[in-house]
């Protein structure tokens, strides 16, 4: 089927399989492979996407179900190429990642909840992230970079 | 791609997806599909058709009236977490839903698709169960107890689809609600859990409380209470049939039942009293 998706802020037409997830459809129709790939089915979070701004798992979603709807990609929360957002920038300052590879499904978590609650308490955050397994860090980085990226957002003109 | 082939198509309206599911027996019903696409990953489910029914108008409405709250089979679990005419009229709910899944997985799972999977750990079953809603489909509407059958099936009769859900409401003087659960991670499948509202009338009559327990048993239960006591509820529940697997068996569940049980009606207690 033919689908028109609009990732980072792009449109873009699609020729996909009904049964292709937006998962799939990210990474090997439009070619953005930020997006990890992890269970598939919906345990790990590692996929998670933005969908109108909040957090979803790209696996658990059609990619004919996110027509219609806005999907922000770990690649379109950058501010250019090269640069580190404040969130980003933060999980590197906090050293908030060993392997990486749920690092972008954590940013994108931790970006939907400060979009929301630009102050969250600790356990607030914990319970943003409570869907994204990460195996490496014991979390504890992870839950620092995302305090610390909240309050360097409140101080910051930039998104 | 992980999934069996399948064709995708859009309902428009209601109707229209009732008379695509009777004309294909194979056909499923996609509403948030937290449950349906790890199935489909799996291939446990491999369906001839994915009936989309997200874009049909009023599905997602939150209507409360005088006597009922309705929830439309595609209000979203987040939707419910936000409400605050919710929070007001349907306060059990809006406690319960926080220990539905992940917040990515509530902001696409939704009240209907949860009620149709009949999952035992479900929260919104339990809740449906203990307030005594009815469950609105395309054939007639089912009081919770009549439509939940055992773990994953349910009375729906082939070809027809949840609707909705509809729960009575009961004037109060004053509410208390609680709810409890025990899972292996904050977010997982419920080993136990327990709902509770506590409702007393203005006019001074005997407090009604409602105590259902849900995860221990194949499907959510309202307990059958003499009195508000401990020993009431281990009596209700000892002749229930509990489920067991290597993490949780029968005894541990139905310790873990009482426990809270205790805990949810402690909690309306302080409710009413505070």
């Amino acid at each position: 089927m033919k689908l028109a998706l609009n990732v980072n802020g792009t449109d873009r037409v699609l020729e996909l399989e009904d049964r292709t997830s937006l998962l799939d459809a990210l990474r090997d129709g439009v070619g953005l492979k930020g997006t990890h790939a992890g269970c598939e089915h919906g345990v790990c979070g590692t996929c998670t996407v933005l969908l109108d701004g909040e957090a979803v798992r790209s696996c658990l979603i059609l990619a004919a179900q996110a027509e219609g709807h806005a999907v922000t990609t770990i690649e379109g929360v950058t501010p250019g190429p090269g640069e580190l957002s404040i969130v980003q920038d933060s999980f590197v300052e906090t050293h908030g990642m060993q392997c990486g590879y749920c690092t972008p499904g954590m940013v994108l978590a931790a970006v939907a909840l400060l979009r929301d609650n630009p102050a969250p308490t600790r356990d607030e955050i914990v319970e943003a992230i409570s869907g994204n397994l990460c195996r490496c860090t014991g979390y504890g980085q992870i839950v620092e970079a995302i305090a610390l990226a909240a309050e360097r957002l409140q101080r910051s003109n930039t998104p | 791609m992980k999934p069996a082939p399948f064709e995708y198509i859009r309902a428009e309206t209601v109707l229209q997806a009732q008379e695509w599911l009777a004309a294909d027996p194979e056909a499923r019903v996609i509403a948030g599909g937290q449950t349906l696409m790890p199935m489909l990953a799996m291939r446990l489910v491999r369906p001839t058709r994915v009936i989309d029914i997200a874009g049909i108008a009023g599905l997602d409405e939150i209507a409360v009236t005088a006597d009922h709250v309705t929830l439309g089979a595609m209000v979203r679990q987040v939707a419910v977490e936000r409400s605050a005419a919710l929070a007001q009229a349907l306060p059990l709910l809006s406690k319960a839903i926080r220990f539905v899944g992940h917040p990515p997985t509530r902001r696409r799972g939704t009240i209907g698709g949860s009620v149709a999977n009949a999952d035992p750990a479900a929260e919104i079953a339990l809740v449906a169960m203990t307030l005594g809603a009815e469950v609105l489909t395309t054939a007639d509407a089912f009081a919770a107890r009549d439509f939940f059958l055992a773990p994953m099936t349910t009375a729906l009769p082939a070809g027809a689809m949840v609707t909705g859900l509809r729960f009575p409401r009961v004037a109060a003087a004053r509410r208390g609600t609680g709810f409890a659960e025990v899972a292996m991670r904050q977010g997982d499948y419920a080993m136990a859990a327990a709902a509770c509202e506590l409702v007393l009338g203005a006019g001074g009559e005997v407090p009604s409380l409602r105590l259902g327990i849900g995860g221990a048993t194949p499907v959510p239960v309202l307990l059958d209470l003499a009195a508000p006591t401990r020993d009431a509820v281990a009596a209700a529940l000892a002749p229930l049939e509990m489920m067991h697997d290597p993490n949780a068996g029968a005894g541990y569940r139905r310790r873990a039942a009482l426990a809270l049980a205790m805990q949810a009606l402690d909690e309306a207690q302080r409710e009413v009293m505070a």
